[in-house]
């Protein structure tokens, strides 16, 4: 699925990364412990996270993960939006809730990767 | 006899939060430009990257030394922290000793040490309580595809 495709499904506000909203993505992760993240990484799938701490983009960076999109309507701060355009990193932002998230993509095809 | 082609030590601090993450992320950065196959640069991040996220949490300072041959990445972080009382039971995916505050990081799941076992092909921890720990990590450029 691309980018855009998911940013009119889950209706999402882009924070970073509005030029790279071609990629596809195939596999999703939903966590907010990074930890839980890095156990079972994904390559080039999105992150669904409510951690908005610069953390989130630091793990997407170490396993090369191209885009999060942050749930429940979080906002990141200001440095985590900074350090994800530095790295070319997507950031969007749902107001839906984790679960809501994970039901429409799942519905859509995306899948959990191993 | 394995060619080294690459070496770089790195210093970590503990209690810095804001750049925890930055020296593994610089070395896969290395390891994209100098073409290594991608699920091993995937391996090298979790390892370096829990590994430095422990030092941040539990150290005061720390060095991580990372080192690429023609046949091997080696990873090896040695703190001077309180070091591990039980390293079996703090081999346990889900044991922690981490504060909420940690957890608010997204870091102290219990998931650091058994992930880097994981990813690592060779894997070996030195802890001595007062003194510090020494992980080490070795991913064979071959063990993958």
């Amino acid at each position: 699925m691309r980018l855009e495709t998911l940013r009119d499904l889950l209706t999402c506000e882009v924070l970073a990364g509005a030029e790279d909203l071609d990629t596809e993505i195939e596999t999703a992760i939903a966590a907010d412990a990074m930890s839980a993240v890095l156990a079972c990484p994904h390559l080039r799938g999105l992150l669904i996270t409510g951690l908005t701490n610069i953390h989130s983009v630091r793990t997407a960076q170490v396993v090369s993960l191209p885009a999060i999109m942050f749930v429940r309507g979080s906002r990141p701060t200001e440095a985590t939006i900074r350090l994800a355009r530095q790295n070319k990193t997507v950031l969007l932002s749902t107001k839906l809730g984790m679960f809501d998230s994970c039901g429409i993509l799942f519905s859509h095809g995306i899948r959990g990767g191993n | 006899m394995a060619e080294e082609l690459f070496r770089r030590t790195f210093q970590i601090e503990g209690g810095d939060f804001e750049n925890a993450g930055e020296r593994s992320a610089e070395v896969t950065m290395i390891l994209k430009d100098l073409g290594v196959d991608p699920n091993i640069i995937l391996r090298v991040g979790v390892v370096a990257f829990e590994a430095e996220m422990n030092v941040v949490m539990y150290a005061r300072r720390a060095t991580l030394t990372f080192v690429l041959t023609d046949q091997e990445i080696m990873v090896e972080v040695a703190d001077d922290g309180p070091g591990i009382p039980d390293i079996e039971l703090a081999m346990q995916p889900g044991y922690s000793t981490a504060s909420d505050e940690m957890r608010e990081m997204g870091f102290g799941y219990g998931l650091g040490l058994p992930n880097i076992k994981k990813n690592s092909d060779v894997f070996s921890l030195q802890s001595q309580v007062g003194k510090g720990t020494r992980v080490h990590s070795i991913i064979r450029l071959m063990s993958y595809g």
